[in-house]
């Protein structure tokens, strides 16, 4: 058994998981409900040892590194995080409905990590990547992405939620969506959650590159776009406190913020060059 | 007043921030779109005449240094700072209040409050409850009123300055940055195996004098097995008024710093000669020499001429050498070396050890940057008040006790500016805790 294999198995399990979620949002199978929780934490446990067997397995390899390094990688842990903060959603706010837009999510990631043309294979880190604040910066940064890729998801069901709430008579698919105050609480935390991540992962970021290139910010579009990305989630908390403003704009622009998280993460990497290519491969 | 002046009141608007966000998020993808820092015939080229005149009208080429770009910075800092100083007065007017100017009417209006009676006097519940609620980290301050005793603590009136802590921060990073702007520099210079410099290339252009010299002792490359670059690592060494003060191997990620000055490891060119290294182990002599390949050097003082005649590359990089050798007593030596290590010449005269390695020149990345210290501070301070603005609250707390004609009426009322449902289940824990008799 090697970590493809787990990372493999983990991608279907989260299909599944996903079916399940939609079974109880649509069918108002609620007893689905407690199956779709335990395959998401099954395929959890299967993906996190499929990512440490890949960490052991790049030691046995003598070029031992945490598996955070290259786009396949990266967007394996970005579906794990994703994962963990559902739980935690799911866990503390006692609704299964969300479930049914950040799962899929997650398994996307991996169906793209395990699908697309990217290099899979284990590699060794360049000199510019050999250093500690490799971990601080990557992890901040994709618990940042995470709770924005549920805050777009929970934006919309809000969305959803808001149009055809009140006038759908045959589904009652809305009516399992939570509330519209609930839902814009839920996406207020998760954009000041992912806001305080995304901060401290630009922070590491600038603080890395000062270390290896003697300037922590240098309007590199990768730099840049995660600065767009800040000011597009500086907006949403502000806006907040401007009158005018709706919640429904804050689901908009969860939406928005996370098409430019998905921007910087990934579109950046083959459309714009840059220092920061280590992600492309 | 100048608070009601209609230029104040817009910047001090959150609107005016709203606004500058967008313009300034909207416009910076324009210089990730459009390569930066190439010249104008470039962009003609490219782009054609017309546009290629509106770029270098609005400074495209360089748009995060135009003046428009930093004018929305400025903005962007004016707007903070106005707004702060707007708001400022009544959140510390908030931080001040009296809350033992609080009334019940007041009190009764409170979403978290619960009244329940005791046969005790007012006197004796009022220090009992006190007790408790110091047990609890509540220090009570204590006030006796018209209704009764009244008595009020707190929790974090300070985390209400959260928000202008992170504004702060912003000001504090755009200064360390206006500051290594003005105070600092960021060059650049290749400099071969063996050589010194004490000046390097400016990015502005222009050399500078760096008040002491660098020597590179030697540069490096190790690959990894698939080919992939390992380690650039540079040997330099510091001298300052022809001393050697310090010598460091750098690598990408640890640089070498001397006087407020960072030579960082950036780049790297190879070169067709060869530097041979040469040692008389009788009488101690040894010496460097830079030879191209497939010439021969002379070293008169020990009567030896050598070079490189034949070398051995793997992708682009020389793994092993043909060193050629001769003391013109008999015939001459010939021997492959690998890349820089040293081997051992067998002559009638003795033994000789000698190494050969390409030459390489170290592209080293020379800056200084006294405000990088700045915005770390302001980084810092931005993770605190984030920290302190969203995940702390200013929590109050009253206890309005009352003297009945059986005792006495304690009404317990409680408030937070933040994260409500998180104060109402401790201010439901503390009840408890507050009415077990």
């Amino acid at each position: 058994m090697d970590s493809s294999q787990l990372l493999g198995i983990t991608t279907f399990t989260y299909l599944f998981a996903s079916f399940l979620y939609i079974g109880v949002l649509l069918f108002k199978a609620g007893k689905l409900g407690v199956a779709a929780t335990a395959f998401t934490v099954i395929a959890l446990l299967i993906q996190t040892a499929g990512l440490a067997l890949r960490w052991i397995e790049s030691y046995r390899m003598g070029i031992g590194h945490a598996p955070l390094t290259n786009m396949y990688e990266s967007v394996l842990f970005f579906s794990w995080t994703i994962i963990i903060f559902y739980l935690v959603i799911e866990w503390k706010f006692k609704t299964r409905t969300i479930g049914a837009f950040a799962v899929p999510l997650a398994f996307l990631a991996t169906a793209y990590a395990s699908f697309a043309p990217i290099d899979k294979g284990i590699t060794p880190l360049v000199p510019a990547l050999q250093s500690n604040w490799l971990l601080a910066h990557v992890i901040t940064c994709f618990v940042g992405y995470a709770a924005f890729a549920i805050a777009a998801a929970l934006g919309i069901m809000y969305l959803a939620k808001k149009r055809f709430g009140g006038r759908d008579k045959t589904g009652s698919t809305s009516e399992v969506l939570p509330d519209l105050k609930i839902l814009d609480d839920i996406i207020y935390k998760s954009l000041i959650f992912g806001f305080i991540w995304l901060s401290a992962g630009i922070i590491t970021g600038a603080v890395w590159a000062n270390s290896a290139w003697g300037t922590y910010w240098s309007w590199d579009p990768k730099e840049t776009w995660s600065l767009i990305t800040w000011f597009v989630y500086a907006f949403a908390l502000h806006s907040r406190y401007t009158r005018g403003i709706k919640n429904e704009t804050i689901a908009w622009l969860s939406i928005l913020g996370f098409l430019s998280v998905v921007f910087t993460y990934y579109g950046v990497n083959f459309l714009l060059a840059g220092l920061h290519s280590y992600g492309s491969g | 007043m100048y608070k009601n002046n209609s230029v104040w009141r817009l910047f001090a608007s959150v609107k005016l921030a709203l606004v500058t966000l967008v313009l300034i998020a909207g416009t910076s993808i324009i210089g990730t779109v459009v390569p930066q820092n190439e010249a104008i015939e470039w962009y003609a080229g490219k782009y054609g005449p017309e546009i290629s005149q509106l770029i270098a009208i609005l400074d495209i080429s360089d748009m995060y240094g135009s003046w428009w770009f930093l004018g929305l910075i400025y903005l962007l800092c004016i707007n903070l700072v106005i707004c702060s100083i707007d708001r400022f007065p009544g959140v510390w007017k908030q931080i001040q209040a009296d809350g033992l100017s609080f009334g019940e009417e007041r009190l009764g209006k409170m979403s978290n409050r619960l009244s329940w009676e005791v046969k005790s006097s007012a006197t004796q519940v009022s220090s009992r409850l006190e007790e408790r609620l110091s047990g609890k980290g509540w220090k009570a301050k204590r006030k006796t009123t018209e209704e009764g005793i009244l008595l009020f603590g707190q929790k974090g009136a300070w985390t209400r300055t959260g928000v202008y802590f992170v504004h702060a921060s912003i000001l504090v990073i755009f200064l360390g940055a206006v500051i290594g702007a003005i105070g600092g520099f960021k060059g650049f210079v290749m400099l071969p195996e063996k050589q010194v410099t004490d000046k390097i290339g400016l990015y502005g252009g222009g050399l500078l004098d760096l008040g002491f010299a660098v020597r590179c002792n030697s540069f490096s490359i190790d690959f990894y097995a698939n080919g992939m670059p390992k380690d650039y690592t540079s040997s330099l060494t510091v001298i300052e008024n022809g001393q050697e003060i310090l010598t460091k191997t750098i690598e990408v990620n640890d640089p070498l710093t001397y006087k407020g000055i960072t030579f960082y490891q950036s780049s790297y060119e190879p070169y067709q000669d060869f530097v041979i290294t040469v040692k008389n182990p009788r009488n101690g002599a040894e010496k460097f020499f830079t030879v191209p390949f497939q010439k021969q050097v002379n070293w008169p003082e020990e009567g030896l001429r050598f070079g490189v005649i034949n070398a051995k590359m793997r992708d682009q990089s020389l793994v092993s050498s043909k060193i050629w050798f001769t003391d013109d007593k008999g015939s001459p030596t010939t021997v492959w070396a690998d890349d820089g290590a040293q081997t051992t010449v067998k002559r009638e005269a003795g033994e000789y050890l000698i190494s050969a390695k390409q030459m390489y020149a170290t592209g080293l990345q020379v800056a200084k940057d006294p405000g990088v210290w700045w915005v770390y501070l302001g980084c810092g301070l931005m993770m605190f008040g984030l920290y302190v603005a969203f995940f702390m609250s200013h929590r109050r707390i009253w206890l309005l006790i009352t003297e009945t004609e059986e005792g006495a009426q304690i009404l317990f009322a409680g408030s937070a500016n933040k994260n409500r449902p998180g104060f109402e289940s401790s201010f439901v824990e503390l009840t408890e805790q507050l009415r077990d008799q």
